[in-house]
């Protein structure tokens, strides 16, 4: 029964939540001109919020549907029901590996309880999948940032994932957070890559350090890591071109970058993110294993994570991998990056279910605590 | 992770089935069901694998494969016969104008690759159809995207029309078409910003821009490593715009690319084009049943036999075969077949190619690029003839004195050694020991 405490105890504000207005409901008051300006100041400032929460409630949503769905068409469990779940699960892009290793635990669950209805099975989904969350739970999921002295950022992923729009927006948030930041143009292969970065280093107003397309990127980051720590820079963030994982040549690149950046500040750099593709299926999790093993990965930022996003590729990551999402992120919007708590998402993927199968009078109990 | 084959995968059923020697009804369902996990571990979308599986079931139950003494190998067939057929058959080539302007229009998600891709259709066109292209920089939204349309264009030796990112992207194309008729530039390639599929505002843009210059052809780009959601992607851009087909980029990584099924299955629409490298001529015709190989995991013999026959003189070939086959390969043949290689691009990517390759471990690790082939062959040139001949007698000393000889490390010489005897046992697993196979390219089977 441990989970479920958990559960209560993570969700007993659950009421909270659910009497936060949804936007389209927002906007119709808005339309009516009924609200006051109070109110608007305070919907101005939860949009934002409510983005990301909209996108990744969406999906926490259509998954919890979908499992009751599930259970209300597949009434005894065989093998038509195990497929119809594996569908489900890989249907929200939880990685491959990570739901058969789910679905044939089930299986095995289920001879060995001689659990013949569905239902009675929803909650040992549950646990599972928990638990196969938690396995990696000692990972530090927050950002290393020092407290004194210079921050090293390596930004690495394949291409067209959003790396040199998620440094942008990185810059922008500790710029915010009163830090002087600085960029490196490393990707100084792709058309328009140093360019690029160059504008949103304007846009942000930090510093960009730079050499000609075509040029080194170990020469760049050497340059960058010495420049940063002559003028004391607080944080400084390390564009890299996309590469495939399976070009080698391209990996042992980034090795020697690291390299050369560890040969100014041994310590560096403190943080390697991955960037991610939200839209990405399987192959995002070879892609973070071949990252790993090159740059020794220390959390993800999940790009172009909408509504649609399926967001179960955050299971199976840690799950395989054993490496946080550090960073969510969609739009092209300075503001449209945000730091991820993945513990609260997963566990909310099945908050709702659980409130189902409690009893009444537990969420009583909850709810008179609470008052 | 190395994601296993569906020759792989249909093994251990078929070991089974083979110990009852007849294959029954179940056996068949149990068969279906590693064919689909080989489909959803390539990332088809689960709707699509579902209605794939249906058909090969009843095609599987219709036709021989229950009296087959070869069961695994007739459900590989049919499989790999309907996939190649749902993907649409043959090559489909790109819609031209009868009368010019060409005008071809790139859509897609941000970060597929449409700017790339641009480029190379345009280096396409002008190489294969001589046309005399031009790119219209529409992506104002993004930064320094036109500068990357720029540098594509100076690169290629194509005229890019830029007006900045202060104009609509309607107003660009309109002027974009009449400055092409001026010009007398008889193709015209609109970039257009990468959007989301659910962003109805720049989604409607599209629909302006594809009023305003009636394209001949709108190329809906996808990354190949997309997942589930290909399919609400290709569905929302082919409700909206009607797209006349599709390019898949990034077929160069090790993705099945089981997307490219889903797309097709849920649009109809024709794959025309894959991307395979993020050099400008890297671009190449989308072979349906390439594809089904790749999805399965069955690797693509095609190309490499393809690339190799347009790339290396086939008597030398012939000789070697003949040495694959006698396993009398030693590490001169080694270098006279670099050489070889060497014409045909970057042997990692040859390698990936090449059927059962993921297998042998160590394989992956041995990239080569143009300058390590370059020190691998000082090595073997250090080595006197016989040396070549009988490796097995490299001692400690002779090993030293190649190093001295090709300056590389003794490191270094052992690993091609060792990597030299990897490649045997290779060859060894592709000749097969039945000996009957004439060419062991030609002929791949499956390992059982």
């Amino acid at each position: 029964m441990g989970i479920f405490d958990r559960f209560k105890k993570k969700f007993r504000p659950e009421k909270k939540t659910e009497d936060l207005p949804s936007a389209e409901h927002q906007n119709e008051k808005l339309d009516d001109g009924l609200i006051s300006i109070e109110e608007f100041e305070e919907w101005e400032q939860e949009q934002l919020a409510y983005k990301f929460k909209a996108g990744l409630e969406k999906s926490r949503e259509k998954f919890q549907s979908e499992i009751n769905q599930l259970l209300a068409v597949y009434r005894k469990v065989d093998e038509d029901f195990f497929e119809a779940l594996e569908e489900l699960l890989i249907g929200a892009d939880v990685g491959f590996n990570t739901v058969m290793e789910l679905t044939d635990e089930l299986r095995q669950e289920a001879k060995v309880k001689n659990i013949t209805e569905t239902e009675d099975l929803k909650e040992t989904i549950v646990e599972k999948m928990v638990e196969i969350y938690e396995r990696n739970d000692d990972l530090p999921e927050t950002v290393n940032i020092q407290k004194d002295g210079l921050t090293v950022i390596l930004v690495v992923g394949v291409n067209g994932v959003g790396k040199t729009t998620s440094i942008g927006k990185l810059a922008h948030k500790y710029k915010n957070e009163g830090k002087s930041v600085m960029l490196a143009a490393g990707d100084t292969f792709r058309a328009g890559a140093i360019n690029q970065l160059q504008i949103w280093g304007d846009r942000v107003d930090v510093d960009v350090i730079r050499q000609a397309e075509g040029s080194d990127p170990a020469a760049v980051m050497f340059d960058a890591v010495n420049a940063a720590k002559r003028r004391g820079t607080d944080v400084l963030i390390c564009d890299t071109a996309g590469r495939l994982q399976n070009k080698g040549n391209l990996m042992n690149e980034l090795g020697k970058m690291k390299k050369v950046i560890q040969k100014v500040v041994p310590e560096a750099p403190h943080e390697v993110l991955l960037t991610l593709d939200a839209t990405t299926g399987q192959n995002a999790l070879i892609q973070a294993k071949s990252f790993k093993e090159v740059t020794d990965v220390s959390g993800i930022v999940l790009t172009k994570l909408d509504g649609t996003a399926k967001g179960g590729i955050v299971l199976a990551i840690k799950n395989e991998l054993g490496i946080p999402v550090k960073f969510v992120g969609l739009g092209e919007q300075l503001d449209d990056l945000q730091e991820f708590d993945a513990e609260n998402y997963v566990y909310g993927l099945f908050a709702d279910m659980i409130h189902q199968s409690e009893e009444l009078d537990a969420a009583e109990e909850a709810s008179d605590k609470n008052d | 992770m190395a994601f296993e084959g569906l020759g792989e995968r249909l093994q251990a059923t078929m070991d089974r089935v083979k110990s009852k020697g007849k294959v029954t009804e179940s056996d068949v369902k149990v068969m279906m069901r590693e064919v689909r996990l080989a489909l959803l571990e390539a990332d088809v979308n689960f709707k699509v694998v579902k209605q794939f599986i249906n058909q090969v079931r009843a095609r599987a139950l219709g036709s021989d494969v229950m009296q087959s003494l070869t069961p695994g190998q007739q459900v590989i067939k049919i499989v790999k016969e309907e996939l190649t057929e749902l993907m649409g058959g043959e090559n489909q080539k790109i819609n031209l104008a009868q009368k010019p302007p060409t005008v071809i229009m790139m859509v897609g998600l941000q970060g597929a690759g449409k700017t790339t891709t641009a480029g190379k259709l345009a280096l396409h066109l002008r190489k294969n159809f001589n046309k005399k292209p031009m790119l219209v920089a529409g992506d104002i939204y993004r930064p320094a995207a036109i500068d990357q349309l720029e540098t594509v264009g100076k690169q290629i030796d194509v005229p890019v029309f830029n007006l900045g990112d202060k104009v609509k992207p309607q107003e660009i194309a309109t002027k974009a078409l009449t400055h092409a008729k001026e010009e007398h530039l008889d193709t015209v390639i609109i970039d257009t910003a990468g959007r989301l599929h659910i962003d109805e505002d720049l989604m409607n843009e599209l629909k302006d821009i594809k009023e305003i210059s009636q394209p001949d052809e709108i190329m809906l780009v996808v990354d190949s490593m997309t997942g589930q959601d290909a399919v609400n992607v290709a569905e929302s851009f082919n409700d909206l715009l009607d797209i006349s087909g599709v390019t898949l980029t990034k077929l160069d990584g090790d993705t099945r690319g089981g997307a490219a099924l889903s797309i097709r299955s849920v649009t109809e629409k024709p794959i025309k084009f894959i991307g395979v490298s993020e050099k400008m001529d890297g671009l190449e015709s989308f072979h349906p049943d390439r594809m089904a190989q790749r999805i399965l995991g069955m690797g693509d013999m095609m190309s490499i036999i393809e690339k190799a026959q347009s790339n290396v003189d086939m008597d030398e070939q012939k000789k070697m075969e003949q040495k694959i086959k006698d396993q009398s390969f030693t590490l001169d043949d080694f270098l006279e077949q670099m050489d070889q290689v060497k014409t045909l691009g970057p042997l990692d990517e040859l390698l990936k190619m090449m059927p059962g390759a993921n297998k042998i471990k160590g394989l992956d690790k041995m990239q080569m690029s143009g300058k390590e082939i370059d020190h691998v062959q000082a090595i073997i040139r250090s080595m006197t003839m016989e040396e070549r001949e009988k490796p097995e007698k490299l001692n400690a000393s002779r090993k030293k004195r190649i190093a001295k000889g090709s300056g590389r490390s003794l490191q270094e010489v052992n690993r091609l050694l060792k990597q030299f005897n990897d490649m045997k046992k290779m060859m060894k697993q592709m000749t097969g020991g039945k000996g009957k196979k004439k060419n062991p390219f030609g002929n791949m089977q499956l390992p059982f």
